[in-house]
């Protein structure tokens, strides 16, 4: 029930710092090696900070600004082939741009940090945040995270490294920020000491996968069709493992720092006795954990959980906290033409996680907060209230719901 | 529920950083009660433009739960506070990322406080300020524009003077022992400490009663909904056309009827007619088309356009026919060519007036002066 931004905040360490910010603190305690930059908002926030710590003297980097970002993505790919942590990141159609250089450094199990801040896709130019952009490496053998707080940011940072470099993993890791929300607002947040983050993040060790002219190897080979079957099921399996890994640096990540979620991969918000369980990802969270304590004083039994890892995704612990409710209602800040039902992202992977359940919820969609718009209490309580008509009725009167959306 | 909020209102890019340094230093001293709060600028107004009219939020609150209400948004739904760097604002900001025109005091609650740095009497502004329903304070900080904080411009203190009041006028917000103690912590001058403590000694407050003030209805405009737009991103361009006032010899074109540029402008042209040598300059050089050509031939600056950048001064050629004076000697947007129509002597003495005035006093907006930043800095230290 607790979550990172109720616990009561520690005097000491103290920043009032952006999520962007945070990250870029996250970079210079973390040690990073390598950082790529290529302007554009809301990302560019990060690369503005990191540079910065790199003028002031405080962090020492390569930091490299590249021409573009698919030779951003290029360069730290090849930086982490050699053994240098890394660092980059990007939002939108920028994200896109790198979009060739991203897959192949999943599929050379590299373990890459980059940041995406939420962006939505163009056309039309629009700076505010929507998830598309970061989702569509879902299928590429990145891990995938999305915080809601900038302290979670600085958190998560420090955890992807440790948990993209273990040789287990060896994947990248995309820490997704919603753009405005977490890149451009400043919050207060808890900055660990130098040696509490050397006692929990080892250095990166490639061992016998490092390019190194004392280790001579060749990677990224030009295959045909008696190999990449084996690959593709190799990558598969390092998947598999990292929830394992993931609950492991969670648990040391929780014992050095103090701070953090019961699970790594879900938050539950009054989840315990509901009937209705919204879920969503990002920082739409804030104004629905408003929404949900409100209700609750009217005795409305509606919980909230916010999906934090999408990839790998927490299949068992949706169907455990999703499984014992009557109606979940799925809020995508995202939007996938033409899929079944003509529904969000999110929305078909939860229904499909729950599928195998004997007794399934009922679960609707909701598509909102595109391009930004805010999600506001009001909102939350139509998504609340359209849950409430499915149980009520027996049936789904509509599968999937804009919100908010000016006819 | 106690959530306090405060919105700082400057002009983008010259004041980011003076607006950043009061926003920041409110939630710091709440932390120093145990409060928690968060500090963010209107992400619709970023990346900022030079002088566009933008916001930034302070929001504390006694704990994260009360505080979650506040964040994910772009902007507090009310606030206990409006701050006012630059009283020109006080007619109104219109954002370059939305249309309309937004009251400087739209979201200052009942009863609460705009403070606004300026040279002019509270009347002065009050004529300027839309009305409201309800009633709520006007307090004054003597100061012309201060651009502190932007690269070589001098500390004038105006953020720390600003905190002091603030710490008067709200001070359930914080004490100012509090707030004293963060501008310590940040700027280890104590001089700055004095500033906030004598205008927290010395501000007044002005109720300005519901009704008072500007009775205009602000600009406004209506989105449409997706049934509505047309489809595949187009926009429609303005049709050519145009004729002067309707159809005379000269030429008005159509304008956009939805963008305006009201409060864009921080000084506007004043044109002297009797003087022009119709070189057609400024209206070849203006940025945003704004010159009009009245049916005489000569240049009239239509403020529904005009952005107050000042080229049209820099490149005319004859001396003081086209000269900056500060938007706050006008109450509206009216033609000047068709002032001087109907009174010609009257306008002169109008105009020439507003230029003598011009050079007595130090100019309120020395990023369209070069040169002018001198004369403000020695003004300033007068004070």
């Amino acid at each position: 029930m607790t979550s990172v931004q109720t616990q009561p905040i520690q005097q000491g360490n103290e920043e009032l710092i952006s999520g962007s910010e945070a990250i870029a603190i996250a970079c210079s305690l973390a040690d990073v090696d390598v950082i790529t930059a290529y302007p554009i908002r809301p990302y560019d926030t990060v690369m503005q900070y990191v540079s910065k710590l790199k003028a002031d003297g405080i962090f020492d980097c390569d930091f490299i600004v590249a021409e573009s970002e698919h030779s951003q993505f290029e360069i730290v790919k090849h930086a982490s082939a050699v053994g240098a942590r890394t660092f980059c990141g990007s939002s939108g159609v920028g994200w896109f741009y790198a979009f060739e250089a991203i897959t192949v450094t999943a599929g050379l199990r590299l373990p890459v940090v980059a940041m995406v801040g939420n962006r939505a896709l163009d056309d039309p130019g629009a700076f505010g945040v929507e998830h598309n952009d970061a989702l569509a490496v879902r299928d590429l053998g990145w891990m995938l995270y999305w915080v809601a707080t900038a302290q979670e940011a600085l958190d998560v940072a420090l955890m992807a490294w440790r948990i993209a470099e273990d040789p287990r993993v060896f994947l990248p890791f995309a820490v997704s920020c919603d753009g405005s929300f977490l890149t451009h607002s400043q919050a207060i947040v808890n900055v660990p000491t130098q040696e509490q983050v050397n006692r929990f993040l080892p250095p990166y060790d490639r061992g016998k996968l490092q390019l190194h002219p004392d280790n001579p190897i060749t990677i990224a080979p030009q295959v045909n069709e008696d190999w990449l079957m084996e690959i593709r099921r190799q990558t598969d399996e390092a998947m598999q493992r990292t929830a394992g890994v993931i609950k492991e640096v969670y648990a040391d990540f929780k014992a050095e720092f103090g701070r953090g979620d019961p699970s790594p991969f879900i938050e539950e918000f009054m989840t315990e006795d509901a009937e209705i369980i919204l879920v969503g990802m990002g920082t739409l969270a804030l104004p629905t954990r408003v929404a949900i304590r409100r209700m609750r004083e009217e005795g409305k039994k509606v919980g909230f959980v916010r999906v934090k890892f999408f990839r790998p995704f927490p299949d068992e612990e949706l169907r455990e906290t999703l499984g014992n409710c009557k109606a979940v209602c799925v809020i995508d800040r995202d939007y996938s033409y033409g899929s079944p039902a003509f529904g969000g992202v999110l929305f078909h992977e939860i229904r499909s996680s729950l599928y195998p359940l004997e007794k399934r919820p009922h679960v609707m969609n909701f598509i909102a907060g595109l391009g930004g718009r805010e999600v506001r209490v009001r909102d939350v309580n139509q998504i609340a209230d359209a849950g409430r008509k499915a149980i009520d009725t027996g049936k789904i009167e509509q599968e999937t719901t804009w919100i908010a959306v000016r006819e | 529920m106690s959530t306090i909020a405060v919105e700082v209102i400057y002009r983008g890019i010259f004041q980011k950083t003076l607006a950043r340094n009061i926003v920041r230093s409110i939630v710091f001293a709440a932390r120093k009660e145990g409060k928690i709060g968060t500090a963010f600028g209107r992400y619709g107004d970023s990346p900022e433009r030079n002088g566009i009219p933008a916001k930034q939020f302070a929001i504390v609150a006694d704990n994260p739960e009360e505080l979650e209400e506040s964040m994910a948004v772009y902007e507090a739904s009310e606030v206990d506070v409006t701050i006012n760097v630059d009283d020109t604002l006080c007619k109104g900001l219109e954002s370059w990322a939305w249309y309309g025109l937004q009251p400087i005091n739209e979201l200052t609650k009942p009863n609460g406080t705009l403070i606004v740095t300026s040279r002019q009497t509270a009347d002065a502004l009050v004529e300027d300020i839309h009305q409201k329903d309800a009633p709520y304070d006007l307090a004054i900080v003597p100061s012309t524009v201060s651009f502190s904080g932007l690269w070589v411009y001098k500390d004038d203190h105006t953020d720390v003077r600003l905190l002091g009041a603030l710490c008067r006028v709200c001070p359930q917000l914080v004490s100012l022992a509090s707030m004293l103690e963060v501008i310590k912590d940040t700027w280890d001058d104590e001089v700055k400490v004095a500033s906030a403590q004598r205008t927290h000694d010395r501000i007044a407050t002005r109720t300005v009663e519901p009704g008072e003030g500007n009775t205009e209805t602000p600009f406004s405009f209506d989105l449409p909904g997706w049934t509505k737009m047309e489809e595949g991103l187009v926009i429609r361009g303005i049709e050519q056309g145009g004729g002067f006032r309707g159809g005379e010899e000269g030429y008005e074109p159509i304008r956009n009827s939805v963008f305006k540029k009201w409060s864009t402008r921080s000084m506007r042209p004043v044109i002297n007619f009797e003087t022009c040598i119709k070189c057609t300059l400024c209206w070849l050089q203006c940025p945003d088309t704004c010159f009009d050509i009245t049916p005489d031939g000569l240049y009239d600056a239509n403020m529904e356009s005009c952005c107050g950048c000042g080229v049209c001064e820099a490149v005319c050629p004859v001396p003081e026919c086209v000269t900056m004076v500060s938007e706050a000697d006008f109450n509206d947007n009216n033609s000047q060519w068709e002032m001087w129509q109907k009174d010609k002597d009257g306008y002169n003495t109008w105009m020439t007036g507003l230029v003598e005035k011009q050079k007595s006093e130090t100019r309120t907006h020395g990023y369209h002066h070069l040169g002018g930043y001198p004369e403000q800095v020695a003004a300033t230290e007068d004070d």
